[in-house]
């Protein structure tokens, strides 16, 4: 792969679609969840809001944030992923995420979400930048866990 | 005055990066190290080196002379009245830590005040919160103009009877302000003000003469000067040193240390516990004589010319902002690139050769000012060019190719 198709990869539409428009942006009224990122490598802040049902349930997620193209479609194409799965999925989802980024085996994921995750697969060629791509996934653990803040240091 | 930038002193300017020839542009960070300081480091190490000060053999006698001598550069390059008015420390970070530990913390009680503008390196700001955390001290903040520059009468209105210390940098890591210093200085000894100075991006681009500022203490790192890492330095005028208590416990420090006793060796010793960076300092007054050989300002102008070429040609991009317009400043161009974020914009420089820093730059309460989370920061040395700029901005044009709206 040469350099400029690197770029591109990492650069690919989607991404940028996910950062210029990202979904499910902005607060949660009655959150149950929340939990609060910082990146003190680039000043870059994230808060993830949830809810989650009796039952363990994802049943809404926002972010709210702002930051580079790479923290912000990662953080929009988690609570894209997220949303309607159960704490444990959500986790196991983020453990195949975490692999995928710093280019390591991802065979846990499932085929759909593998699908579905690999436009930010582009990020493994770029080791400074994992940090961005993962902050959104440490905050949204760290609200399920009950809120302590993360920090990608 | 004609000055031609010395590529071939800095092997490493000619490697690639990406398969692009490598437009070095984060001096401020870290200056590139020209072969003369590289080959004196060396050299000594082969021929001279053993520890200093306290063994009788050859090596030993030769190594404390060659350390004692680059104190003595050091001295003779910021015009300080004595030698052991120059300690060296590990870092510039060092040097004002060991200014807040030994000078400040023993006269500074609980409502006091320590003076400090909003454009300081967090080198020179998270020390004085030490003593906000510790003594209960009170800091005061010098605020910034939107061109960049600080009012030296506005920090005369915030010295009171209380204050007992000023500190200020030279020039700003992120904005390129070089700051009046004679006149803040002036300033604040009328009103019985110490003042601290951060200097190490000014001792760069900037003449330094202590005397003549009559600053009570200046710190810069070896670094950024084309020297070695893991050296800084710190002047203080003979008198503080002689009244500070020690910072650092151990060897070399001491006069005599008993089981129930302990005396201190006079300045500079009583500050440079344990093995000072010996290597280190033989290549920070190699890096010293290597700019000395310079007109330095032929340099300053020559710099000057590569950020202006620099702040002419991104006046094309109507989506860019500069940070940092003070009449008076060294080669920093530092930017906020609208709908794009400093990191993807580095992280594209980066693909076309060009390295730039994008961040906070250790500068939070600046960033907070201009309403940025991180600015992405071309920074310029002698050893920068016309083309280095011409790459920054194709890869600009690139940047907004890419991620633009």
């Amino acid at each position: 792969m040469t350099i400029d198709d690197s770029l591109r990869e990492l650069y690919q539409e989607v991404i940028l679609d996910h950062s210029r428009h990202p979904r499910h942006f902005g607060p949660l009224q009655h959150a149950t969840h929340n939990g609060e990122g910082y990146n003190p490598l680039c000043g870059d802040r994230v808060e993830v809001h949830m809810v989650l049902d009796g039952d363990g349930r994802i049943t809404d997620i926002r972010f709210e944030g702002r930051g580079c193209a790479i923290s912000q479609a990662s953080a929009s194409l988690m609570t894209d992923m997220v949303a309607g799965r159960t704490m444990k999925e959500a986790e196991k989802l983020m453990s195949g995420f975490l692999h995928l980024v710093k280019g390591e085996d991802a065979s846990g994921l499932s085929e759909d979400d593998h699908d579905r995750l690999n436009v930010m697969a582009g990020v493994s060629a770029f080791p400074m930048r994992v940090k961005c791509a993962t902050l959104a996934w440490h905050t949204m653990k760290s609200a399920l866990e009950g809120g302590a803040s993360a920090k990608t240091e | 005055m004609s000055f031609e930038p010395p590529r071939s002193d800095f092997p490493i300017l000619a490697r690639e990066v990406n398969g692009k020839p490598l437009a070095y542009l984060d001096s401020a960070a870290s200056a590139q190290k020209p072969k003369a300081v590289l080959d004196a480091m060396t050299e000594f190490a082969t021929t001279e080196f053993a520890n200093v000060h306290r063994g009788v053999h050859t090596l030993a006698a030769a190594a404390t002379q060659r350390y004692e001598a680059a104190r003595a550069r050091v001295a003779r390059f910021i015009n300080a009245k004595h030698s052991d008015e120059i300690i060296f420390t590990r870092s510039g970070t060092e040097a004002l830590n060991l200014v807040s530990y030994s000078f400040l913390s023993p006269r500074i009680s609980a409502g006091d005040e320590i003076v400090l503008t909003r454009m300081e390196h967090h080198s020179n700001i998270v020390p004085w919160h030490f003593m906000r955390e510790r003594k209960r001290a009170v800091l005061k903040w010098v605020d910034v103009r939107d061109d960049g520059t600080i009012s030296p009468p506005a920090i005369q209105t915030l010295l009171t009877p209380k204050t007992k210390l000023l500190a200020v940098t030279h020039m700003s890591n992120v904005l390129g302000t070089i700051n009046p210093l004679k006149e803040i200085i002036s300033i604040a000894h009328a009103k019985g003000v110490p003042v601290v100075v951060d200097g190490c991006q000014g001792v760069v681009h900037d003449t330094v003469d202590v005397q003549e500022l009559d600053a009570d203490f200046y710190a810069f790192t070896g670094h950024k000067l084309y020297g070695p890492t893991g050296i800084g330095v710190l002047y203080g005028k003979r008198a503080h040193l002689k009244s500070m208590r020690p910072f650092n416990g151990g060897g070399e420090m001491i006069q005599e240390v008993s089981r129930d006793r302990v005396t201190y060796a006079e300045p500079p010793a009583r500050f440079e516990a344990g093995t000072p960076p010996i290597i280190e300092a033989i290549g920070l007054a190699a890096a010293i004589d290597y700019l000395a050989g310079f007109n330095r300002a032929a340099v300053r102008e020559y710099e000057c010319a590569v950020y202006t070429y620099a702040r002419e040609a991104v006046r094309q991009f109507n989506w860019l902002r500069v940070i940092g317009e003070a009449p008076n400043k060294g080669a920093i161009l530092s930017f906020e690139t609208q709908g794009m974020h400093a990191h993807d914009v580095a992280t594209i420089l980066d693909h076309e050769g060009v390295a730039v820093r994008a961040g906070h730059h250790c500068a939070q309460p600046l960033m907070e000012r201009f309403d940025v989370t991180s600015t992405t920061r071309a920074s310029f040395a002698l050893y920068s060019t016309r083309e280095d700029v011409d790459r920054l901005i194709a890869g600009l044009a690139k940047a907004r190719k890419i991620l633009g709206e």
